[in-house]
């Protein structure tokens, strides 16, 4: 099996002071990747340049797409790599209005994104909009509604279906369960990992929070001040920790 | 099935001044198919580090753990994470489970995760809780609200769901009843006769004299001790 994603020397600067630098790691397909960090720590700057918003100042990251191959999608061109991340790649915001639109209804949320990659049948689009409430618990009946009418955990959901209805291969996570209560984190949580194994998926999930990657994150990996300081499997990391920051970070956490 | 050489083991504390503690030495061991081996030593000794540096929880710092031809010493997560899901089971103590989620489909998950069709994982999950006694209302329920007993139960139901070649069982019977305790027995027993390799910590001594076929005793690898 080949990996998914080879990222390799990414480096990411704001002016003199790193961002994130000399990343490298492979992701293989079905596999979940967690990265823990204090704020500061690079991991959104990671996230956003792994997942073409921001564009890395050195480093390649190579996908290996469905019809092309494995290709650098640091160097691919502006619309090659929008298409991508309709097609093969999602990003779910933390804040989920960043990732919805607020003033189109939640069914039209879903088949946007269907449109976007080429669906024009109404009747077909609105069934995916439909199973795709359905999968992430939202009652059908509220297909026309618009997610401002939605609590946080509902928004949340809504995002997920509207990144997951064209069936992406890679799907990137900015702390999905960060404001929302717990109850709705640990339900967020289950649909997550559910989703992940029924659909093969691979995910990046950046979080703070270290019980969140201990229940979705097969790999983990340690950030601050821009660089890696550990990684491996996701509990031998927590309840071995090697370096010293990450057993700083692994013993503040409180033991509920 | 499960072949440690020469394991050491020793925690590096970063921020209490870089201490070391040296926990474990020149730890060997093997356990062929079929063979049930009791971990035994005081409290304290290293008993439940070398299961979690067999299951490549802890990190040895030297040597080699074989479990079905792959050293876990060395391996990528990814090779861990498949050895977990098809070869090496571990039945912990503690139950960790996603809230919400029921009761049968906790059991059932490692079944899932090798892809066995639902139906049939879910089936094998309700033989298993069945022959554990957990009343059938409760296997719509998360197990987190359970009672200490019942949560052990469910673990082991969930251990025991897929057929592992090589298994870990830390105090599978502690807790349990005399009805339940001779059901994990027999589960063990069974196991051991489809040729699993087991490694275990049995503070009940008569469950140990009862599935055990050799008992290791791990103060011989703490550091210094054999010297």
């Amino acid at each position: 099996m080949s990996p998914l994603l080879r990222v390799a020397g990414i480096e990411k600067r704001y002016g003199a002071r790193i961002g994130c630098t000399d990343v490298s790691f492979d992701l293989y397909p079905g596999e979940v990747m967690g990265i823990v960090g204090e704020s500061g720590s690079g991991k959104s700057t990671l996230l956003n340049c792994l997942a073409g918003h921001l564009a890395p100042d050195a480093g390649q990251v190579i996908f290996d797409t469905r019809h092309m191959g494995p290709v650098d999608t640091v160097t691919m061109s502006e619309p090659e790599r929008r298409m991508l991340s309709r097609t093969d790649w999602a990003f779910v915001h933390q804040h989920a209005r960043d990732g919805l639109r607020m003033s189109v209804s939640a069914g039209g949320n879903i088949g946007e994104r269907l449109m976007a990659v080429g669906d024009r049948h109404y009747g077909r689009i609105r069934a995916a909009a439909l199973d795709w409430l359905d999968r992430v618990e939202i009652d059908g009946a509220r297909i026309d509604d618009r997610p401002s009418a939605f609590s946080g955990g509902m928004q949340q959901r809504l995002q997920i279906a509207r990144n997951l209805v064209t069936g992406p291969r890679l799907v990137f996570m900015d702390e999905p369960t960060g404001g929302l209560d717990v109850s709705v984190q640990a339900r967020l949580l289950d649909l997550l990992r559910g989703l992940v194994r029924r659909m093969g998926l691979s995910a990046i999930i950046v979080t703070h929070d270290l019980a969140v990657v201990r229940l979705l994150a097969d790999r983990l990996m340690v950030m601050k001040d821009g660089r890696v300081v550990e990684s491996g499997l996701t509990d031998q990391v927590l309840d071995d920790p090697q370096h010293g920051y990450t057993q700083l970070l692994v013993s503040s956490v409180l033991q509920v | 099935m499960i072949d440690i050489r020469d394991v050491s083991k020793s925690f590096t504390l970063h921020n209490q001044g870089g201490a070391v503690i040296r926990v474990m030495e020149g730890a060997s061991l093997y356990v062929a198919p079929g063979e049930c081996v009791a971990l035994t030593g005081a409290s304290g000794a290293g008993k439940s580090t070398l299961m979690r540096v067999i299951y490549g929880n802890y990190l040895a710092a030297s040597g080699s753990v074989l479990v079905g031809g792959l050293d876990v010493v060395r391996a990528e997560p990814r090779e861990i994470l498949r050895l977990r899901r098809e070869v090496l089971g571990y039945v912990s103590q503690f139950l960790r489970v996603v809230p919400r989620v029921p009761t049968v489909e906790v059991v059932a998950e490692p079944l899932l995760a090798l892809g066995v069709d639902p139906e049939a994982a879910r089936a094998r999950a309700e033989v298993l809780l069945r022959r554990l006694n957990i009343p059938e209302r409760l296997w719509s329920l998360s197990p987190t609200t359970f009672s200490g007993g019942e949560q052990q139960r469910v673990n082991i139901a969930r251990g025991f769901a897929h057929a592992y070649p090589a298994m870990l069982l830390d105090e599978p019977t502690a807790s349990l009843d005399a009805e339940n305790r001779a059901v994990v027995l027999d589960l063990i027993a069974e196991a051991k006769a489809r040729g699993a390799a087991i490694v275990g910590i049995f503070h009940d001594v008569e469950a140990r004299m009862r599935v055990c076929d050799r008992v290791v005793d791990v103060s011989g690898f703490t550091p210094g001790a054999a010297a």
